[in-house]
C-alpha cells in the first residue's frame, strides 16, 4: 500500500510526442520509438518500471487484447453464433464451438438470447481486429441475475487494484459477487442495498481514479455505509 | 477578398505600425484552450482565439459509416467541420458548403499524419468541429481544437499538431489575421505544423505573394505554432491536474 502511494506522488502528466527517454530503455505501453528515442504517444502518467518506459492512460476506448476478460451483450443471433457487443469497435462473433454447451446447428437461441450478458474471454485479436473470444474455460458463463454498469476502460485497472486489492476490497465490504471486465463493464450481484453501496464505491473510484489513498477513502465510504445500513 | 472597400479613413497598420486592434505585426491573438469541456464524448476542447470560439468533439475509434468507406489496414479520421448559423455577422446558412467541406476535408488529412491510425483497422475516428463564433482564422483553430480533443480521447498520436496563419495586409507581412485584415488584407497562409519533427502538414495561400514575403509569412506562422503548440500541452496537462485536485474552477493560460 505504502509503496503504491510513493509511486503516485511522482506522477508526471506527459502529452503525445514528449521525450520520455533516449536509448537505453525499453518502450513500453503508450509509447513510440523514432531514431533510437522513445517518445509518449498518449495522454497520460510516464511511468517507469526497472528499464521499461511506458505511458498509463487516463481515457480512451477499449482496445480487446488476448486474455482480457470482457463482459459481453447479445446483439445477434446466427444459425451457429452470436454477436456480442463487448465495448470494442466492431461486434464479435461467438461461436457454437466456444461455448461449454453441445449446440445443435440453429439452435442458438435456445441457449442464449438477444439482451443476454455474457462473461467471456479473448482468446485472439488478428492484425484486421477482428476479435475471437471464448466462454469455455473456468469461470465463463451467462451473467443472471445482478446488474452491469459501465466505468470508462482507462480506469478499469484502478477498481481492479494491485494484484486485484480494491476488488477484493469492494467483494468483503459489500458482499456482492462482483465481475470486471476488462471492458470498462462492471456486473455486480448481491442484495439491492449492498449493490447500491458498491456503485457508489465505484464511482468514487471512478471519479477520483488517480488520486492518492483512494484505498482507504473507497474503505471508508463502505464502512460508513454499512455501519448505517445496520 | 474583394467586395465592399475598406472604410474611408480606417488604416490597417497605422503609422507607429500597430494594427486595428493593436497588435504588432508578429502578435497572436490571445488564445486559451480547455480540454475534456463534453461529457458525452470521448474527448472534446474548447478554444478561444481572439474572437474565435471553437468547440472539437471527438468520437471513437468506432465502427466505420459508410461502410464502404472503411479501409481493413487502418483507421480513418473523418473531420466535420461546421459554422453554426449565428457565428458570423450575417446569418450563415446552416449545412455543408463548399468552404466547408474543403476545410473538413485538409483537417482531416492534416491529422491523419499524426495519428496511429494502423493501431485501429477497419474503424473511424470521427472529429466533430463547432465553430461558434468566427472572426478569421477559424481553420487555424478548428484544426487546434481538433488535436487537443483528439490526445483528450486517448488516442495514439506522434505529436499534437498546433495551427497559426500569416498574411500581408497593407504591404506588410503580419500574423494572426483578424477579421478585417482577412476581409481587406492581400494575403493568408494558414499552415499547420508538427513542431517535434518540424513538419507542416496543412498549408494553403489565398491573395498573391512573393516568395520572399511567403517565406517570411510562413516563418512566422511556424514559430507561432510553437507558442501554441505550448498552450495545447498545458490545456492537455491542466486538465488532469485539475481533476486530482478536485478544484471545479479552470484555470487560464494565456499567449500574448
Amino acid at each position: 500500500m505504502q509503496r503504491n502511494d510513493n509511486r503516485e506522488s511522482a506522477r508526471e502528466i506527459v502529452v503525445p510526442g514528449d521525450l520520455l527517454a533516449d536509448r537505453g530503455m525499453k518502450a513500453g505501453p503508450g509509447t513510440y520509438i523514432e531514431d533510437g528515442n522513445i517518445f509518449a504517444s498518449l495522454l497520460g502518467i510516464k511511468s517507469v518500471r526497472s528499464n521499461t518506459v511506458g505511458v498509463v492512460p487516463l481515457s480512451g476506448q477499449y482496445v480487446p487484447i488476448r486474455g482480457d476478460m470482457v463482459i459481453g451483450k447479445i446483439v445477434d443471433i446466427g444459425a451457429s453464433n452470436w454477436l456480442v457487443d463487448i465495448n470494442a469497435p466492431h461486434p464479435s462473433p461467438l461461436h457454437v464451438n466456444e461455448v461449454p454447451w453441445r449446440v445443435e446447428f440453429g439452435e442458438t437461441d435456445r441457449f442464449m438470447t438477444v439482451g443476454d450478458l455474457v462473461l467471456l474471454k479473448v482468446v485472439g485479436v488478428d492484425e484486421l481486429g477482428r476479435v475471437q473470444i471464448s466462454m469455455k474455460e473456468h469461470g465463463l458463463r451467462k451473467l443472471a441475475g445482478g446488474m452491469v454498469f459501465e466505468v470508462a476502460p482507462a480506469k478499469v485497472p484502478r477498481v481492479i487494484g494491485r494484484s486485484g486489492s480494491m476488488i477484493q476490497i469492494l467483494k468483503n465490504l459489500t458482499g456482492c459477487r462482483i465481475h470486471v471486465g476488462q471492458n470498462g463493464r462492471i456486473w455486480i450481484d448481491g442484495d439491492l442495498d449492498n449493490i447500491l453501496n458498491a456503485v457508489e464505491a465505484i464511482k468514487l473510484i471512478e471519479k477520483e481514479a488517480h488520486s492518492k489513498g483512494l484505498t482507504e477513502k473507497v474503505k471508508n465510504l463502505l464502512e460508513r455505509a454499512s455501519k448505517k445500513g445496520a | 477578398m474583394g467586395g465592399t472597400p475598406l472604410p474611408e479613413g480606417i488604416k490597417l497598420i497605422d503609422e507607429n505600425g500597430r494594427r486595428i486592434d493593436g497588435r504588432k505585426p508578429d502578435e497572436l491573438r490571445p488564445l486559451r484552450i480547455e480540454a475534456g469541456v463534453l461529457k458525452r464524448a470521448d474527448g472534446s476542447a474548447y478554444l478561444e482565439w481572439g474572437q474565435n470560439k471553437v468547440i472539437a468533439a471527438v468520437y471513437g475509434p468506432r465502427e466505420c459509416h459508410p461502410r464502404h468507406m472503411q479501409d481493413p489496414t487502418r483507421a480513418l479520421v473523418q473531420c466535420h467541420y461546421n459554422m453554426a448559423s449565428f457565428s458570423v455577422d450575417d446569418r450563415k446558412r446552416p449545412g455543408p458548403d463548399r468552404r466547408s467541406q474543403e476545410i473538413s476535408k485538409i483537417t482531416s488529412e492534416a491529422l491523419t499524419h499524426v495519428v496511429f491510425t494502423e493501431y485501429f483497422p477497419r474503424t473511424s475516428i470521427d472529429v466533430y468541429i463547432e465553430v461558434l463564433q468566427a472572426n478569421a482564422g477559424t481553420r487555424c483553430a478548428g484544426l487546434t481544437a481538433a488535436s487537443v480533443a483528439l490526445a483528450d480521447a486517448g488516442i495514439p498520436m506522434r505529436d499534437l499538431v498546433a495551427s497559426c496563419a500569416a498574411g500581408k495586409v497593407a504591404d506588410t507581412m503580419v500574423l494572426d489575421l483578424g477579421k478585417e485584415e482577412d476581409n481587406f488584407g492581400q494575403a493568408d497562409i494558414p499552415v499547420g505544423f508538427i513542431p517535434r519533427t518540424e513538419e507542416i502538414v496543412l498549408l494553403q495561400m489565398d491573395g498573391d505573394l512573393t516568395i520572399d514575403q511567403f517565406r517570411t509569412g510562413l516563418g512566422m506562422a511556424v514559430d507561432a505554432c510553437k507558442k501554441v503548440y505550448e498552450v495545447q500541452r498545458d490545456a492537455l496537462k491542466r486538465r488532469y491536474t485539475i481533476a486530482s485536485d478536485e478544484r471545479e474552477v479552470a484555470g487560464s493560460a494565456e499567449v500574448k
